[in-house]
């Protein structure tokens, strides 16, 4: 029963109030819900892209979205990785294909994002972080995918694949993230947090 | 007052760990009548019988019994971002063992009050913003009493924890660190307490919402709190589950030894409870303070005034006028509809929500639809509406609007193009916000018509019109989230009125009055009557009475996805719809 | 408009205490988890169809004992198996490596999922973050706050149903048009997450209002380490290592990117 966040008491800004966790997390169902809903979109699509797999990287930002919301929508450390972590906790539950790898992935890709804001102390939470944030996410995802799914693909396809991803990742994860949380700002959804203020 | 300290064996499950027993049974503890007696008639002050005196044990583990003691002394808040304060001034002292109903037009911060009585506002809580004067409960700060304040708010939705009942009563004890071996008696006790008969392992899920909200009564009873909070606990419920609640809450109010505090819309429900009103200023302090009778007598005519729901000071009828002769414009034959499914591969199989449902809307006519949560009114109206397939029988347009929407009104009604759809059927849904698309409120009315062809100049007339008619113009610039509820519903009606050249042939509603304070309500009765009057034909699910005595013309009555009953409400209705 | 009550209460999961539950749905679900962990963790550096064919093959034989029923088998089954026909094509077509190779890859996805997959569908959400704070130690307070979050799912779920209803009620749809049809999800996925802000500070100040976070908790619920989940643990670590072994020694182990 240790603290989850024992420098709570040096950074008032980093405790973890009892709503940033279960926003956290809801954020991170919520996400899961829209996964549902774009993997029906996706089994559609797939095999339009069997020719040339890479191309199917277009619409793989969505998948990324959860850490890069979390971490901008909550700004406290870990939120990243934690609404990451969530999203791919639903779909492992919720029986996607891929089980408990899931989860693997969840904690990854909620990583790369973490570690794009730590970089940032925390403090930066514009465009810019959102989108190195989303285009860390792509790349993890990539290495993944290819150790994962691709690993017998040429060099080359792999250097492809990694920066479709990267890219597709930096504008709907990064920036659709970005343009998402300061909607929800607009709409008075944030209240309860930092980002309310812009 | 030695009984008093040993008389709740119930409560503390020490003396009394049956398990629970028939569903829908109050098991109460052998005293429990004994105490109700001991209690005078037509409520009292209970600081002279020493409740509030009984010492209370060190730790949150010990049993807390009496009441607690509330004082505030020139108290504000203001929530953040905000420039304006939500209460400011207030000053109030509560006796252990008073009941207290909290009165006040909407935003007057009645809800805030009881978030701060439980230590649920600062910088460590969800609501956040600037506080002012002195709060004590029991002489400490709010916050210093978590666990011994209980809180019950409007939906059970949102207050369940865990998927198991047992569980849930269970969080809170766990959260206080209560020993294992206690937890699971005082978790029977609890549920006992509260008549909830399914036992611990029942999924919170396959519950009612009205056994729902006795579930999380439980789960504050459990922790037996000094002080209790209730929010508008029936606010969410339909009347079944609304009944069910507030038998459990007069059982509350004649025994339990803490000090309540109640915030209640439906007053004439809870009137009858309490020994005490408290009237708050939107912005300022206490208004009114003393018995039922003397507040409302000095006070009931100006809070009917600013929407209060005071009994006897219903809303009267719209004025009813002359109505067109109505022939249909939708009719749903042999209707069937499954559920969506779950997502998720485990989930099962979806059941039918709808099992041969027939229903007409008539031109100048209001038609209702009622019964029971889960009978399948908001599922009819969305086919009533054209927003989704039946997966059997047929919805389609007729008459008037058949041949409004010319080759296509010939299809299945869900088979229309949307925007088609829009320009002919309005649809007001429960949950204002999901009908939004845009970000102003002026935004959000000029939608429909710009979609619709209208030029813009013969756009903004229109618009002009709807917010002025609708009390929105000085939200015009607004993010239409950031509305009252009030408002919202409001805007969510004007949207679905502005979609075509001119207001829709059929609006469809869902529960278009729930929650509503006494303007808007009578606002919007007499709107639709404007459209009804026109030759519109309206249809709204609704657990209303109010409405259904007040504007029905034919009531559909259903029930576990059929229609039971379809009968005229007014000798003077148009023709019968089938 | 509301939808109808879900037909699978979100976290209701396997009964806890019924009598007859399979063995699967018995066992620890940390036992679970490092089990298909270690399955997953321990395939990702073989490609070769043998190693891979071991593992799944003892998970296969598992999973009568998780008693999933036909139509959840299939549910799962049918989207895992063309997932790894698909993969599996496309690393015969564009990898060099060769077919065997890429029956490989298709094998080893399905040993690392099928785990995954069985661990999944036998365990109770509630006991799980029990076994994770009891056995493991995760921090307790974001895993009760992840699965109370959890309890939300269905409504969350439905809430999106509703709002494709209400913009059909706008006169929004997207016909066959790409760009609309992602102007439309994104519009749904932002009311999606306002309701899902709301919510979750209603959950968390009722958390709050129950003295959550105030302190140590107690546990209601203790999560029951066995005999059978430590030979869980031990068994998967065995199987991969016989996977590895027996490849080696027919020499058709191949190492990734080797």
């Amino acid at each position: 029963m240790t603290d989850p966040h024992p420098t709570a008491a040096r950074h008032p800004g980093h405790r973890w109030r009892t709503v940033d966790i279960v926003v956290t997390a809801v954020l991170g169902v919520a996400v899961g819900v829209v996964f549902w809903a774009w993997g029906l979109a996706w089994n559609i699509v797939q095999p339009a892209f069997l020719a040339f797999p890479p191309g199917q990287g277009l619409m793989y930002g969505v998948w990324l979205l959860p850490g890069v919301l979390g971490g901008l929508v909550v700004r406290k450390r870990g939120a990243a990785v934690f609404t990451s972590l969530v999203a791919s906790a639903v779909s492992a539950w919720l029986g996607t294909s891929w089980g408990v790898t899931v989860i693997l992935y969840g904690l990854l890709q909620g990583l790369a994002p973490e570690l794009v804001f730590a970089a940032g102390r925390y403090l930066r939470w514009g465009r810019g972080t959102a989108l190195l944030a989303g285009a860390a996410a792509g790349l993890v995802a990539a290495v993944l995918d290819i150790v994962m799914y691709y690993p017998t693909w040429p060099v080359a396809w792999m250097a492809v694949y990694a920066a479709v991803l990267a890219v597709s990742a930096a504008a709907i994860a990064g920036m659709g993230g970005w343009l998402l949380v300061r909607a929800l700002g607009r709409a008075g959804a944030l209240t309860p947090f930092l980002s309310a203020r812009g | 007052m030695d009984e008093r300290a040993h008389d709740r064996p119930a409560v503390d499950g020490r003396v009394d760990d049956r398990p629970v027993h028939a569903p829908g049974r109050t098991v109460r503890a052998p005293d429990r009548p004994e105490r109700a007696r001991g209690r005078p008639p037509g409520g009292s002050r209970r600081a002279g019988h020493g409740a509030g005196r009984v010492p209370e044990g060190c730790g949150v583990t010990a049993t807390a019994r009496g009441g607690a003691r509330i004082e505030l002394s020139g108290w504000g808040w203001r929530h953040s971002g905000r420039a304006e304060w939500a209460l400011r001034g207030v000053d109030l002292v509560v006796e252990p063992g008073e009941r207290v109903l909290l009165l006040g037009a909407s935003g007057a911060g009645k809800s805030t009050l009881l978030h701060a009585l439980a230590g649920l506002t600062g910088p460590d809580a969800a609501l956040t913003g600037d506080e002012e004067g002195r709060l004590r409960v029991d002489g400490e700060p709010a916050a210093a009493r978590r666990g011994r304040t209980g809180l019950v708010g409007q939906d059970p939705e949102t207050q369940l924890v865990m998927a198991r009942a047992g569980d849930d009563v269970a969080f809170g004890l766990e959260n206080l660190a209560v020993p294992p071996g206690e937890i699971w008696p005082r978790v029977d006790a609890a549920l006992a307490e509260v008549g909830f008969g399914y036992g611990r392992l029942r999924s919170t899920a396959a519950l009612s919402g009205g056994e729902k909200q006795r579930l999380v009564i439980a789960g504050t009873l459990a922790l037996r709190p000094r002080l209790l909070l209730l929010d508008e606990p029936t606010a969410n419920l339909d009347p079944p589950g609304a009944a069910l609640v507030r038998e459990l809450v007069a059982e509350l109010a004649r025994s339990t030894e803490a000090t309540l505090v109640l915030v209640e819309h439906r007053v004439a429900d809870v009137v009858g409870l309490v020994d005490r009103v408290v009237v708050l200023e939107p912005g300022g302090g206490v208004l009114a303070d003393g018995s039922p009778g003397a507040v409302f007598s000095a006070h009931g005519a100006g809070l009917a005034a600013r929407g209060v729901w005071v009994p006897g000071r219903e809303p009267a009828a719209p004025p009813s006028p002359p109505r067109a002769p109505g022939g249909p414009l939708v009719a749903a034959s042999g209707c069937w509809k499954r559920g969506a499914p779950d997502p998720g591969a485990l989930a099962g199989p979806p059941a039918d929500v709808l099992r041969g449902a027939d229903a007409v809307l008539a031109e100048g006519t209001a038609t209702a639809l009622t019964g029971p949560n889960g009978a399948g009114k908001s599922t009819l109206l969305t086919l009533l509406a054209g927003l989704d397939r039946p997966t059997r029988g047929e919805v389609a347009a007729r008459g008037r609007l058949a041949e409004a929407a010319g080759k296509a009104g010939r299809r299945p009604l869900a088979r229309w193009p949307a925007r088609l759809l829009a320009a002919h059927v309005g649809t007001v849904f429960q949950h204002a916000e999901d009908q939004f698309v845009t970000s102003t409120v002026r935004d959000e009315l000029r939608f429909g018509p710009l979609r619709a062809g209208l030029g813009a100049a013969e756009t903004e007339r229109r618009v002009d019109e709807l917010l002025q008619r609708l009390r929105l113009t000085g939200v015009a610039g607004v993010h239409p989230f950031t509305l009252s509820g009030g408002e919202k519903r409001r805007l969510s009606v004007a949207t679905a009125l502005s979609s075509g050249e001119r207001s829709p042939d059929v609006l469809v509603l869902d529960e278009p009055t729930f929650g509503q304070d006494t303007r808007t309500w009578a606002e919007l009765v007499e709107l639709l009557a404007g459209l009804r009057a026109q030759g519109r034909a309206v249809a709204m699910a609704t657990h209303d009475e109010l409405l259904l005595a007040h504007f029905a013309d034919v009531e559909i009555r259903m029930d576990g996805g059929r229609v039971v009953r379809t009968a005229e409400r007014t000798p003077t209705a148009t023709e019968p719809p089938r | 408009m509301s939808t109808a009550a879900p037909s699978r209460p979100a976290g209701a999961g396997p009964a806890p205490e019924g009598p007859r539950r399979p063995w699967l749905s018995r066992a620890n679900p940390a036992a679970k988890l490092i089990a298909a962990f270690v399955a997953a963790i321990g395939l990702i550096v073989a490609i070769d169809p043998v190693t891979s064919g071991v593992v799944l093959a003892v998970a296969l034989a598992l999973v009568p004992f998780a008693r999933l029923g036909r139509r959840v088998l299939l549910r799962l089954g049918v989207p895992l198996l063309l997932m790894s026909l698909s993969i599996g094509l496309v690393n015969a077509v564009v990898g060099e490596d060769g077919p065997v190779a890429a029956l490989g890859v298709a094998v080893r996805l399905l040993a690392i999922a099928v785990p995954g997959v069985l661990a999944a569908a036998t365990t109770d959400p509630t006991e799980m973050a029990d076994a994770l704070v009891q056995r493991l130690r995760v921090p307790e307070r974001p895993a009760m706050g992840a699965l109370a979050a959890l309890r939300l799912l269905p409504l969350l779920a439905g809430q999106w149903r509703t709002l494709s209803l209400a913009r059909r009620a706008r006169g929004l749809d997207a016909g066959a048009n790409p760009v609309r049809a992602g102007a439309l999800f994104a519009g749904k996925t932002f009311a999606l997450l306002v309701r899902a802000v709301r919510t979750g500070t209603l959950l968390a100040t009722a958390m709050d209002a129950r003295a959550f976070g105030t302190g140590p908790r107690s546990h209601a619920r203790v999560s029951v380490w066995r005999a059978s989940d430590t030979a869980l643990v031990a068994g998967s670590v065995a199987v991969v290592a016989a996977g590895h072994a027996l490849s080696i020694a027919l020499g058709t182990w191949q190492v990734l990117f080797g």
